[in-house]
């Protein structure tokens, strides 16, 4: 048993290689463009709609309203980002109730090239919004002294969730694998419930740190 | 080792193509679509609030349609009533006209019969009595009535005291014609020349005596007896005396009889 989806490789070749993580990925990415492009393709601005449409308008709608709600401005602009993270985790966590199926968020290395989008994207987002120079201020904000510790807080938080995310996801499929040797049929049933809340709460906390954190960036000049 | 370098950066570009995939085919068209659909529902809102709008305007102009019509309903109502009123006067008071009127006209025609009926009775008293008279005489004097009364106006010619014959006299003397001598029964050849010699007494010797006959009339212009009349005088010897006393004594028994039904008739108008 791997501990982790990256160990299981299908093809490499020096520094390049196909393992089991991108492959998943990529299936994961297909059914989602290919969905919402079924879906899109035939929307109508009428009274009337479908219910894929309505599950879809819902879902992107429902996610609207929590970066509004956190605080953003334009939450228009920050939606693709923040609603493809949040879509991310969550289909990948859904897609644990296929049987041998391995979420690909339950490897560091996916996880951490999503904390790393996060630490990129966050100063991005705020440059954009404030300038280069006055988001560079937000780092002396209270004071000066506060320029480590908020060049600190930046790492670490990047850390907390590449590890946050790793872990509850990589734990839910572990248990389940050990679960499934030792325990008769019925529990790891039980189990894979759990494993699907934990991945939907998790989806959501990334979502809702990331935004948070674009918050920060893009307002905090305004106080 | 965990952290593959490779799937990390294989991943983070995976993670960026899905932002973009996603983003050109889920967000970009949900939102258009709710953005548009909300724009649509908003116009149909703003069409729905202008057509109430407008509805409210119509409601209101109805409104106050309405409540002239229902003004103008109660005014011509109103000068209905007034015109009903004038008519029904004007139909009373030209209904107590005609009352009047024919009341007037029945009270004419009343007075006209009562005349009618006193100058009847009068007439036929008048008759009764000479009837009787004349019966009286016959039977009871062995004479007639018309014999006594002649000589009775010879006798009153003769016994005339002086200022009367005097008058007489005068004008007999003044009249151009003779003197007439009218009677209401035929007076025999004796009693004319009678008459004539009484007559004759006072006249110039050129005058005649003219008899003539009349009937007796109900006007008491002439009654039942024997005048002597000529221009400016005349002298008559009747029962018309006697008759008047009897004519007010019916004509009040009629009036009291009569007096009864006008006021019937006033009461009822």
């Amino acid at each position: 048993m791997s501990l982790s989806t990256d160990d299981i490789i299908f093809w490499e070749y020096g520094f390049f290689k196909l393992n089991a993580t991108i492959v998943i990925t990529w299936g994961l990415m297909l059914v989602m463009v290919v969905g919402a492009r079924l879906i899109t393709r035939r929307l109508s601005s009428d009274v009337h709609i479908s219910r894929w449409q309505n599950m879809l308008e819902a879902i992107v709608s429902g996610i609207l309203e929590q970066i509004k709600e956190i605080g953003v401005r334009n939450p228009e602009k920050y939606i693709s980002y923040i609603g493809t993270l949040f879509l991310f985790i969550a289909f990948a966590a859904l897609c644990t109730i296929i049987p041998g199926y391995e979420p690909p968020t339950g490897s560091l290395s996916t996880t951490a090239a999503l904390a790393i989008s996060v630490f990129v994207a966050v100063p991005l987002f705020g440059i954009e919004e404030k300038g280069f120079w006055g988001y560079l201020k937000s780092y002396l904000e209270p004071t000066f002294i506060m320029l480590p510790f908020n060049i600190i807080s930046e790492i670490t938080r990047t850390l907390a969730l590449a590890i946050r995310l790793f872990g509850n996801m990589m734990s839910g499929a572990m248990i389940l694998s050990i679960l499934l040797v030792i325990s008769p049929l019925v529990f790891p049933i039980l189990m894979i419930l759990l494993g699907l809340l934990v991945g939907m709460v998790q989806a959501y906390i990334f979502g809702i740190l990331a935004t948070v954190f674009i918050a920060a960036a893009t307002q905090a000049a305004r106080h | 080792m965990l952290i593959d370098w490779f799937t990390v950066i294989a991943q983070l570009l995976n993670f960026l193509i899905l932002v973009w995939l996603l983003k050109r085919f889920l967000y970009q068209p949900v939102l258009k679509a709710m953005d548009e659909r909300e724009k649509r529902i908003t116009a149909r809102l703003r069409d729905a609030e202008t057509q109430k709008a407008e509805a409210e305007k119509e409601k209101g102009h109805y409104h106050q349609l309405n409540s002239n019509l229902q003004e103008q309903q109660e005014s011509l109502l109103e000068h209905a009533k007034a015109d009903a009123d004038a008519e029904r006067q004007r139909l009373l008071e030209a209904a107590r006209e005609d009352h009047r009127l024919l009341r007037s006209r029945l009270h004419q025609t009343l007075e006209s019969e009562k005349a009618n009926l006193s100058q009847g009775i009068i007439r036929r008293f008048q008759k009764e009595v000479f009837e009787i008279a004349r019966k009286v005489l016959a039977d009871l004097a062995d004479t007639s009535l018309e014999k006594q009364m002649a000589t009775v106006f010879v006798r009153r010619l003769e016994e005339l005291n002086d200022a009367d014959r005097e008058q007489l006299s005068a004008a007999l003397r003044s009249s151009n014609h003779g003197v007439a001598i009218r009677s209401t029964f035929p007076l025999s050849p004796d009693q004319q020349q009678a008459i004539e010699a009484a007559v004759k007494k006072m006249l110039p010797p050129e005058r005649t005596v003219l008899f003539e006959t009349t009937i007796a009339s109900a006007s008491g212009e002439q009654a039942d007896g024997i005048q002597l009349a000529t221009d400016g005088y005349k002298m008559a010897w009747s029962v018309a005396d006697y008759l008047s006393g009897l004519e007010k004594r019916v004509a009040g028994i009629l009036e009291e009889e009569l007096e009864g039904e006008p006021k019937m008739n006033d009461h009822g108008a």
